[in-house]
Formats: structure tokens, sequence, C-alpha cells
């Protein structure tokens, strides 16, 4: 089916408007704010700090625990029912394991660094709004990093492969696919990828490649967010 | 070979996995790596190049304890023979019986006449084992209970700018508000007056000087803000 122009008419390869800010929450030890288009993600990072329940701890290095929820107002639509469920046990999931790549946590056996992603407002893209903001809270916290971790959702709308999707896009009558990928962006190297639909092996070589300039862009500005909370001061 | 190339400024403010020069030529130190030949930053920090070398002056993160760091703690467990202190790091610290006191204690004794659960003490670090086991001592000039006053925390990389150099910046702070001021290297400060007023000038005092810790001229600007107080 054909996609002729995109729903919010943004050109196919154009990211929805993003904002970021970093040292929200002050009685954590980082925290960061990430909206795009109407998601708005965000992260607070505590720790690292002794891990109960015991059991889990791990002797050889510390543990990231990422938990991730959308409050019950935050739907575009129905009430998202409170606490913990399946859907967002695999994104805390997920989400861990796209960040660990860049965190070096042997200094800190036994303890964990709690990550909590909160979604006050959904509209797609969650998961990737989740990480960004997580990756920027991470650093915001002082904690060792080899890189940050830039995430977007690229796809296939129809015929047309997207950037960026939005609810009425993942939702698209005619057939949508919905990628979200995760990469560390100075090299390049991918943390995360889900795919949800069907696409073909051109189309998809033709979609990571529009999520890296996707990523770029979201990096710089993360980049930009991080130095403003601690460049002010410098000037 | 090529020339190694330098790609930032002194003073700068860098993120994680900002490249900050290429070439062999540049050494990593504190809060940057090295990959391939390029020199990368591994926090959010301040660039600091001293010739060849290259690090970065930490603006956030945690405190880590190292030996003879005198610190301020909180009593978070009395044992059968020793005190947990929470230092403000991943991991509890210990007090042992030891290192606590010098007088006689008797099989048995209550430890919690000597220190009780959520007296704040300063206390030094003796030893940091590499399995993360701290050891505290009590034994030492000025180490002791902490007793009245309050307690604020900072950024514990900011304490060296609290303290100034040799003592000005703390030392102006105590003779303006008329507080005994102790600084842990664990960023808590602990104020003290008789007068609790003298307390909070103090403490924004402290807290102005967290807040504007990168600025030129800082001493002269403390001295401005508690003139106007």
């Amino acid at each position: 089916m054909k996609y002729e122009k995109r729903f919010s008419n943004r050109k196919f390869d154009e990211l929805r408007e993003m904002d970021a800010k970093v040292g929200i929450i002050e009685r954590a030890d980082g925290s960061a704010m990430f909206k795009i288009g109407k998601t708005i993600a965000i992260a607070a990072v505590y720790g690292p700090r002794q891990l109960h329940p015991a059991f889990l701890r791990n002797p050889q290095r510390g543990i990231l625990r990422c938990n991730y929820n959308m409050m019950s107002f935050s739907g575009s639509g129905d009430r998202v029912k409170p606490g913990p469920s399946r859907r967002s046990r695999e994104i805390s999931m997920v989400i861990e394991n796209a960040l660990m790549p860049v965190l070096d946590l042997s200094d800190f056996p036994n303890a964990v660094i709690d990550v909590f992603i909160e979604l006050i407002q959904t509209d797609a893209g969650t998961r990737c709004a989740g990480i960004t903001a997580a990756a920027m809270a991470l650093a915001d916290s002082g904690l060792t990093m080899k890189d940050l971790v830039s995430a977007v959702s690229v796809g296939k709308v129809g015929d047309k492969i997207v950037v960026d999707l939005d609810k009425e896009e993942e939702d698209f009558e005619g057939g949508a696919t919905d990628i979200p990928i995760a990469m560390t962006p100075r090299t390049g190297k991918i943390t995360l990828l889900q795919l949800d639909g069907e696409i073909s092996k051109e189309e998809l070589d033709k979609a990571l490649k529009a999520s890296r300039d996707a990523c770029n862009k979201i990096y710089g500005l993360q980049k930009k967010a991080l130095k403003e909370k601690y460049g002010d001061k410098n000037v | 070979m090529e020339k190694s190339k330098l790609l930032v400024e002194e003073r700068q403010i860098v993120v994680p996995g900002d490249i900050l020069a290429e070439g062999m030529d540049y050494l990593p130190e504190q809060g940057t790596f090295r990959e391939d030949d390029k020199i990368i930053a591994s926090n959010v920090g301040m660039v600091s190049i001293k010739g060849r070398l290259i690090k970065l002056i930490a603006l956030n993160g945690k405190y880590i304890p190292r030996t003879g760091d005198v610190v301020i703690g909180r009593i978070t467990n009395v044992a059968t023979m020793n005190w947990l202190v929470d230092i403000g790091y991943a991991y509890e610290a210990g007090l042992s019986l030891k290192e606590a006191t010098s007088d006689y204690i008797p099989r048995g004794e209550d430890l919690t006449q000597f220190y009780d659960f959520g007296e704040n003490i300063m206390t030094k670090v003796i030893t940091v084992s590499r399995a993360k086991m701290i050891d505290l001592t009590m034994k030492g000039p000025g180490l002791r209970k902490l007793k009245g006053g309050r307690i604020i925390g900072i950024t514990p990389s900011k304490v060296p700018r609290i303290i100034g150099r040799e003592g000005s910046m703390v030392n102006m702070i105590k003779d303006a508000t008329n507080t005994q001021i102790i600084i842990g290297q664990n960023g808590k400060i602990w104020i003290h007056s008789d007068d609790p007023l003298n307390e909070l000038k103090a403490e924004e005092a402290i807290k102005f000087v967290d807040n504007n810790c990168h600025k030129d001229g800082l001493t002269e600007e403390v001295k401005k803000f508690l003139e106007k107080k």
C-alpha cells in the first residue's frame, strides 16, 4: 500500500522535534529528560549502592538494574494499567542490555546502579527515548562510560522507509514495520535492534543507514544538553 | 609519522565519547582512555592539559575513599564488635572496637553508649581493600563525634574549592558567619554555631561556592556574597 505523505507532514527522514535537559531531579545522582515529539522520557540514576536482594549480587562487577515504567496517564488513549507488566519487564531488560556495553562496573563489585525510566507522555518510540535519556543520566551521575548511547526507531510504513515513527504511523493500515535501534554514536556499534513486522534485506539496509544519521542528530542534542548543565558554570 | 593533533582546549567541558586528541604523542590520564591512536573522554569533565598528559577534572560523581581521607559519616548499624558507618560510598565502612576507643570495654557492654545509631562522626579512612572493605579509625587529631549543628552535602569533587588555597575559602566563611565548619573529603560538611541563623548563612555561602565552582575570582565573589548577607 502506498504511503505518499507522512501524517505529521514530516520528510521521510525527518525526526520529530526534540528537547533534552540534564539534572532535572535534585535528589538523584544523575538525571535527564528527553522529549521527542509527544513522547517524554525521564531517567533517574541512583548509585552505585548496595544491592538487595543479596542473591542478585555479582562479586566480579556491579550490575545495572533498569526499570521502565509507563505512567497510567501517559498513553494516547486508554489508561495504562499501573505497575510492572510483561511488556515493561522485557523493555527494562533490553534497555539494560543496550546500556551495558558502554559501562565499566568492575570497580563496584556487589553493588547496583539503579536506573528508573518514567514515561510521562507517550506517542511511540518510548524505549528509544528511554535509552537516550538514561544514557545522559548515567553520564550526569559521573560514571565511567566509553561512549553515550543514542536510540531511534526507524521502519517501513506502507512502502516507504521512515525515521522516528509516531503512533499513527505504527498503526498504519497498509502495514508498518517498527525497528528500534540503539547505537554508540562514536563507533557506530549497535546495542539494541528489535524488529516488529516484515521487511526485506535491502530495505533493512536502507533503514539502518537512515538510523545512523538520525542517531547522530540525537547524539548532538545529548552532548549539548550535558554541556549546558556543566558549561554554564564555566562562562 | 603523522603529527599528533589536539582537538580540545584547556578548561573545555567534554562528555563521555568525545575525542580529545589524535596521535600517539599525547598520554591519557584520569578520566580518559586510549583507543587505537585516539584519546577519548570517559567522564563528564573539564579538560586539563599538562605537557603531554591529558586529564579530566571531574565535575560530578560519587565519593571514592582513599587511605588517609578524613570524612564525615553516620552510624548505620551497631554490631557486637564494630560499628557500620555510611560515608557516602557504595559500600558501608567498618569501625572496629580497637580503632573506636582506647577505653577498656568489658565483654557484652552496650556499644551504643559510645556511638549510637544515627550519630555523626568525623573519622579517618585507614584501609581500603580490593574487596571494597573500608576500615575507619577514631584515633587521630580532631576525630570525634559531631554533636549539634547541621550536615550538608556537596559534590565531593568540589571539596578542594570549598577549602580554598590553604583553607582561605573556608576560613573566610567561618570568620564572616562566626561558625565552626568541618569539611569531610566525602563532600559532607558539618556547620555549627550557637545561633542557627549563622549556620544558615554559612550553608548558603557553601552552596554558592558549590554552584559557582568554575568561575574565576571566586574568592572575591564569595566575599561580596557574604557582605550582602
